[in-house]
């Protein structure tokens, strides 16, 4: 019942050995120590523990770990490889105060990514389209816009290509 | 409360999928997104011993569109690569409509139509237009391959018409007939996020202003996505006018047997339906006079 798996989560490779029951949202926080992702609902509702997976956000509570065999993974941590200078995104969530109590943020803002790669200058309906899939219990909504639109407007061209 | 424990096989053949799921008989699940299997794991309501993925069949993700054959969304195709198809939202718009307004961006890249499908939930967002447009299911099973409509492939909440060791490898839908149109409308409480309260299929073939053929599927509000056939035949022969669109929505909900439950109570679903059935009857109306 345990599957030998290569996975790639934010450019490091990681060889574990997991159960087949085990998730993905249970094998970043317990056995990566990443625990940027959250667990809200565990059904696919909330998005707290969205992650991007070849490029796709998908909800880590419902993808199992076994499946992510050659998978590239990104979580929040990877957002700012550098851990130096944060993200446009990371910028512009502090700043238009798209931030309360940061329960829901890693996923919005990977939620934010996965629209901002293919479409850099959304409509404020295109973002709420894109984030729909992520519960924020406090800032009802229109700073996360805000803060969305805004990394768009600050995301190089270049950035595009970037995990 | 301890996880519920299962074993992993991904197969890369249809065969070795379909060899696997005959020995592990009813305790073996089919996967293909998991938004609904994991789900059912981690809430109890399912205890497999072991879980089949077919994500890596090689393939089976595959979407066709042709004039003369066509539409056909494989096994694993997700809900979001069928939403924002080319080829399906030119020539069949209302498949990549419901596809897109089944629950969330996540879901939608993992999730996939023939999933939607064979878990056979009467409201699954993908059944009253796939339905209205006369799809069928291709299986491959131990015996063979065999193919069913899917009127008859949901034969109850959560029931279909598949055998142990049998697989949904496509669903198909024929080509759209000349001078018809399609509509999709739903209700949720979430918008379109969660499980639909109520969804309405239609599917009209129109002669100038007169009806030839038409198709209108309830989701949610009996134990199958239903067709309301006495509402149908109100409409077949006769000039589509509003008068005529509001009556046959009426009998459409008079057709269906809704319960009350936590996504919305009977009478309101009763009201829906005709609500529904007047807007996905009118798209598809306008639909079909502007391919005429």
């Amino acid at each position: 019942m345990r599957h030998d798996i290569s996975l790639t989560v934010n450019g490091d490779t990681y060889n574990l050995t997991v159960e087949a029951w085990r998730t993905l949202n249970e094998v970043l926080r317990e056995d990566l120590n990443l625990t940027g992702t959250k667990l809200g609902c565990g059904s696919g509702d909330c998005g707290a523990c969205t992650v991007i997976v070849d490029g796709k956000s998908v909800s880590s509570c419902l993808t199992l770990a076994v499946e992510m065999d050659g998978r590239q993974i990104l979580t929040v941590e990877g957002l700012a490889p550098s851990g130096e200078t944060m993200h446009p995104i990371q910028e512009a969530f502090i700043e238009k105060g798209a931030i309360q109590c940061g329960f829901c943020t890693p996923g919005m803002e990977l939620s934010a990514l996965n629209l901002l790669k293919t479409n850099p200058r959304p409509s404020d309906t295109q973002i709420r389209s894109a984030i729909s899939g992520n519960l924020c219990r406090c800032t009802g909504y229109n700073k996360i816009v805000d803060a969305i639109s805004e990394a768009g407007r600050r995301m190089k061209p270049q950035s595009k290509t970037r995990r | 409360m301890p996880v519920a424990q299962f074993d992993y096989i991904a197969p890369t053949t249809v065969h070795e999928a379909v060899a696997a799921l005959v020995k592990g008989g009813r305790d073996t699940r089919v996967m293909a997104g998991g938004t609904d299997l994991i789900v059912k794991i981690r809430h109890r309501m399912l205890f497999p011993k072991c879980i089949v993925n077919l994500k890596r069949i090689a393939g089976l993700d595959a979407i066709t569109v042709d004039k003369k054959n066509g539409l056909a969304i494989g096994a694993t195709t997700l809900l979001a690569d069928v939403a924002n198809h080319k080829g399906i939202c030119r020539h069949y718009p209302t498949v990549a409509e419901a596809a897109g307004a089944t629950a969330n961006v996540q879901v939608r890249n993992m999730g996939t139509v023939v999933g939607n499908l064979c878990n056979a939930s009467p409201s699954a967002d993908n059944a009253p237009t796939l339905m209205a447009m006369a799809a069928t299911m291709d299986i491959a099973g131990p015996t063979g391959s065999r193919s069913v409509l899917l009127d008859q492939f949901f034969q109850g909440p959560g029931i279909s018409a598949l055998q142990v060791g049998e697989i949904v490898t496509a669903v198909r839908v024929p080509p759209p007939v000349a001078g018809s149109g399609t509509a999709y409308h739903s209700l949720s409480q979430r918008g379109k996020l969660d499980c639909s309260a109520v969804g309405v299929g239609t599917m009209v073939v129109l002669n100038g202003d007169r009806c030839t053929d038409a198709r209108i599927i309830v989701g949610a509000c009996a134990p199958v996505p239903m067709r309301t056939q006495a509402a149908e035949k109100m409409l077949i022969g006769k000039k589509m006018t509003d008068t005529l669109i509001r009556q046959a929505a009426q009998k459409a909900s008079e057709e269906t047997s809704p319960i009350t439950d936590v996504r919305a109570s009977a009478p309101y679903r009763w009201k829906m339906v005709s609500v529904l059935t007047i807007r996905a009857l009118t798209d598809a109306r306008k639909m079909a006079l502007r391919k005429q």
